[in-house]
């Protein structure tokens, strides 16, 4: 690549607020790849509108976060000048679209956490993110809806839309228990009452979670081991060629506008 | 705001009109007075204008362009070099679209957010009234629709279909 990656001071702020814009930035990309491809016109603007809502809460977070680190990065030198390893993303959120059972699958198990996340979020004592929050837990509450409508629909559907509606939800299972884990950089932030703690929020996403694929008329796995990597920058291959795409233009064209 | 001191308070007032005509460039019917996104129009102590606007949605493509025609409208007015600011908190919500604001929505086809954006307002309410017609008999198309903020719907009787302005 032709530009060198950035270096970041990551306090425990920065960290934690690069880690909830690299999983807003990540997801988002992936919804976008469906622009042009979604089984039906008002799916792909669907898709599109929640890929932008997820573009716009990593842009406001990768924003504050450049501004606490004082150090003259911005939100497009954090997008796009950021190796694989300094990604903090969940590895849930980077997993390929496969097909729209599993781009559905992986929304859905996301933004039932994301809901109740910015909603806790809303509450924080740093202003910005609990700004941030009070936008996001609206988009949010929408994302859930659209994507346990599809999840019931496609459960409770045809034969072929269940089965893989089916095969989704085991294969994306487990990825789901990162999204609740906390390290020791947030354990302070959490005492701060700055950040959220995870843990808290599990009881009621998984009833959220139940209760939709009770009634997609789907099964739950709701044990086994659990996948994690992605909040320390160890990630599935998958990130890589999603960044390598993402940032082509930046990387060959260093500061190129339009 | 501080700067708003009485000897400036003409200047304000000019200043602010020239932000206020500021139109969304996606729902040309609404200014950002409207919309509440105007926040606040202040004469700095150095003569400047500094205007405070707020985001709607976090992905509207809409705020680059209305941070510029800001700088424009106060440039004719001969405010030059005016800054525009953002501000997130508190954030934005459709609760703060004026009476006009909702008027002038209705009157251009599309159906006004209902009031108090609660998440009962998100969620609760499903019955949107036709901008065309006025009827109630409507149903939803597409809950994301040709902008972040808005959701395709049909009605039933008069069979148009029109948009509707979400709650936020």
């Amino acid at each position: 690549m032709a530009v060198a990656s950035i270096e970041i001071r990551e306090t425990p702020l920065v960290l934690y607020t690069l880690r909830r814009a690299d999983d807003a930035l990540v997801l988002g990309h992936r919804l976008s790849e469906w622009c042009g491809h979604a089984p039906m016109l008002e799916e792909d603007m669907a898709l599109a509108n929640m890929g932008l809502d997820l573009l716009g809460q990593a842009r406001e977070l990768y924003a504050y976060a450049a501004a606490v680190e004082g150090k003259g990065n911005d939100e497009d030198k954090f997008a796009y000048l950021r190796d694989v390893r300094q990604y903090r993303n969940l590895l849930l959120v980077e997993q390929p679209n496969g097909d729209f059972a599993r781009t559905m699958a992986r929304q859905f198990f996301y933004s039932a956490f994301a809901d109740l996340f910015w909603r806790a979020m809303t509450k924080s004592n740093d202003e910005t993110l609990a700004a941030i929050a009070a936008r996001s837990e609206k988009e949010s509450a929408y994302h859930v809806r659209h994507s346990s409508e599809w999840m019931i629909r496609l459960g409770d559907g045809s034969e072929e839309s269940h089965a893989r509606a089916q095969t989704a939800i085991d294969d994306l299972w487990s990825f789901t228990g990162e999204m609740f884990e906390t390290d020791d950089s947030e354990r302070g932030l959490v005492d701060a009452g700055i950040a959220v703690d995870p843990a808290g929020l599990r009881a009621n996403w998984l009833k959220t979670v139940t209760d939709v694929v009770g009634e997609a008329t789907l099964k739950l796995l709701t044990s086994g081991w659990m996948q994690r990597g992605g909040r320390s920058g160890r990630h599935s291959e998958h990130l890589g060629h999603l960044l390598s795409e993402l940032q082509s233009m930046q990387r060959t064209f260093p500061g190129a506008t339009w | 705001m501080v700067s708003a001191m009485p000897e400036n308070s003409e200047l304000r007032r000019r200043a602010w009109e020239a932000a206020a005509g500021v139109v969304d460039p996606e729902i040309p019917v609404l200014t950002i007075a409207d919309l509440g996104v105007l926040r606040e129009v202040a004469i700095k102590h150095d003569g400047g204008v500094e205007v405070t606007i707020t985001p709607t949605y976090s992905g509207c493509p809409a705020m680059n362009m209305i941070a510029l025609e800001i700088e424009l409208a106060l440039a004719r007015e001969g405010f030059a070099g005016a800054k525009v600011r953002t501000v997130l908190s508190p954030a934005w919500t459709t609760d703060w679209m004026s009476e006009e604001g909702r008027r002038k929505l209705r009157d251009y086809g599309i159906a006004p957010p209902h009031p108090s954006a609660s998440r009962r307002g998100l969620f609760g309410i499903e019955q949107v009234t036709c901008p065309q017609c006025g009827s109630a008999d409507t149903e939803l198309l597409a809950e994301f629709g040709s902008t972040s903020c808005k959701a395709l719907w049909r009605c039933k009787s008069c069979r148009e279909p029109f948009d509707y302005f979400k709650c936020h």
